[in-house]
């Protein structure tokens, strides 16, 4: 759902891209190493990370010993984090691929969500060195709150101007109808200047589906791969993760963009992931009083003689 | 080739194409999207990561990184889909039970057409159906070739999931399920194969282009080729 966080872990660990990892939304994660330690890392959203109860920071590598929980569970901001382990998990492909298609129970572990209980293997190179634990400053996956672009088409012929200009000065609200396979908005209605079936069609990701007169519903990672319902535009690549990791309630806009601004973006943001490995900052095990304050996790400080 | 118009080229989003070859479900139109299905596979064009063929276009995903809307569409252009040689068409016959438990909209297809159930069974079994496309989810087969006289809108609110095997009917088309959904069309008959085993080659039951007929079985032969292994069509 937010591909930028799942390449940020993944490049954190010195994975191959294509490794896969554990998909976590706001129902949260906990997990430990089995056999021996294991070198792992986590990104996407601003979740609450812990190690065995002590915070950590939303983005971080760290190496996780045996008998050490590490938790996720849906903090301030975000709805999807991702988190890798460095050799990949390690489970069998199907069709080419490790991930999980939960509808038709195909990949992934058995074709289903995670459960508590499951063991998932790891590949080579789980217990490469890296000598200290650090955060991970990654300001690509801030989840800025600029409007969302979208690149018109190809049905945008099916919708009266009026309608096309009031989509992009409308505020919606994201529903409580958002998941891996489509996220549903509300907002203002979208006029039809034509009929409002087509003959199925092929559905890219990002896909902004006007079903009806009702407000969008854009295609997400699970969508099918065709559709009989107009396509109006279509959000750009380097966008989809901000909006994916928006939760029911969230609203936003969205506005016009070419392909080639579409492009850029997409450019910019590969550039950007690139440097997570010069981006690690070693990471202090205990959090300081200060720290806590300044992240709103403790009322007040009693000044103790460990305060500097 | 000759008098045919030239396709619309359509982006959708920075990372797919759609080349649009008409509106409509109509034989020559599929035709062009799987020679050009095929003449694409065939040329290997740098950065293209899937082809998906509908009733009337063909979308191509392909990776921003490595190629370009306008490179893509120029490349395309100049494929020759006609000097692709063309897979020939095979034809495959699928046993389909129509009586109870496993045609469970038979009789409520019956009123709405104001026809008995055993017409509504000799013309679906009747037909020559034509394999349009594959979408939905994974191995439902679109097909096209229903009898006009079948032809029964969409359902206005979506019915209960229907079994894997389903043979479903809406809007003058009709369909394989393959896996159980949800579905705003209607079931008439049940197949005893395995419309789609990821473990099979091939996964599906027939290639876009392929022909179907439906043989009818009864309950018992149902019950009988479903405790086998039953993992292709004959033909």
């Amino acid at each position: 759902m937010d591909r930028a966080a799942f390449q940020t872990v993944a490049l954190a660990l010195g994975n191959d891209p294509k490794a896969a990892a554990i998909e976590i939304s706001v129902g949260g994660l906990s997990l430990c190493a089995e056999e021996g330690a294991l070198v792992v890392a986590f990104a996407g959203g601003d979740f609450d990370w812990r190690r065995d109860g002590r915070p950590l920071p939303p983005a971080a590598r760290l190496t996780l010993r045996p008998g050490e929980v590490l938790s996720a569970r849906a903090g301030r901001a975000g709805a999807w984090t991702y988190a890798g382990v460095a050799g990949g998990v390690d489970t069998p492909t199907e069709m080419g691929s490790r991930s999980t298609h939960v509808r038709s129970g195909i990949g992934g572990l058995d074709g289903r969500m995670l459960r508590a209980g499951d063991i998932l293997p790891v590949g080579p190179g789980a217990a490469a060195g890296f000598a200290t634990d650090a955060e991970i400053d990654a300001p690509w996956l801030d989840g800025r709150r600029d409007p969302i672009r979208v690149v018109l088409g190809p049905q945008d012929d099916y919708f009266t101007p009026a309608a096309l200009a009031g989509f992009f000065e409308t505020d919606f609200t994201l529903t409580q109808a958002a998941d891996r396979m489509a996220y549903r908005f509300d907002g203002a209605t979208i006029a039809h200047a034509r009929g409002h079936d087509i003959v199925s069609d092929g559905v890219a990701l990002g896909a902004i589906q006007i079903v009806g007169d009702r407000a969008p519903l854009v295609l997400m990672a699970d969508r099918q791969p065709t559709g009989g319902y107009p396509k109006l535009g279509h959000v750009i690549l380097a966008d989809i993760g901000n909006l994916a990791q928006m939760r029911p309630g969230e609203i936003c806009r969205f506005r016009r963009a070419s392909l080639d601004e579409a492009r850029a973006a997409l450019r910019e943001m590969d550039h950007a992931i690139m440097t997570t490995t010069a981006r690690l900052r070693p990471l202090r095990r205990e959090m300081t009083p200060a720290w806590l304050l300044a992240n709103n996790l403790i009322d007040g400080v009693v000044k103790s003689p460990e305060e500097r | 080739m000759t008098g045919e118009t030239a396709p619309r080229y359509l982006p959708a989003g920075e990372a797919a194409l759609v080349v649009e070859f008409g509106e409509r479900i109509d034989e020559a139109i599929n035709d062009r999207v799987v020679a050009l299905d095929q003449a694409v596979t065939a040329a290997q064009l740098a950065g293209v990561v899937e082809t998906v063929p509908t009733y009337r276009s063909l979308m191509i995903h392909f990776d921003p990184r490595r190629t370009s809307t306008s490179a893509l569409i120029d490349a395309v252009r100049v494929l020759n889909p006609a000097s692709v040689p063309r897979k020939p068409p095979r034809h495959r016959a699928i046993p389909v039970c129509y009586d109870p438990p496993f045609a469970e909209d038979l009789g409520e297809v019956a009123s709405i057409l104001g026809l008995t159930q055993q017409d509504i069974v000799a013309l679906h079994c009747g037909a020559l159906y034509r394999v349009y496309m594959y979408g939905f989810a994974p191995g439902f087969t679109f097909l096209g070739g229903l009898p006009d006289a079948l032809a029964i809108p969409r359902r206005a609110t979506p019915r209960p999931p229907v079994p894997p095997g389903s043979l479903l009917i809406a809007g003058g088309q009709a369909l394989i399920a393959s896996i159980s959904m949800p579905t705003g069309w209607y079931q008439i008959g049940r197949t005893p194969v395995r419309v789609f085993d990821q473990t099979r080659d091939p996964m599906v039951l027939a290639g876009i282009g392929d022909t179907i007929r439906f043989e009818r079985i009864d309950a018992a032969d149902f019950v009988e080729l479903s405790a086998q292994a039953p993992s292709r069509a004959d033909g």
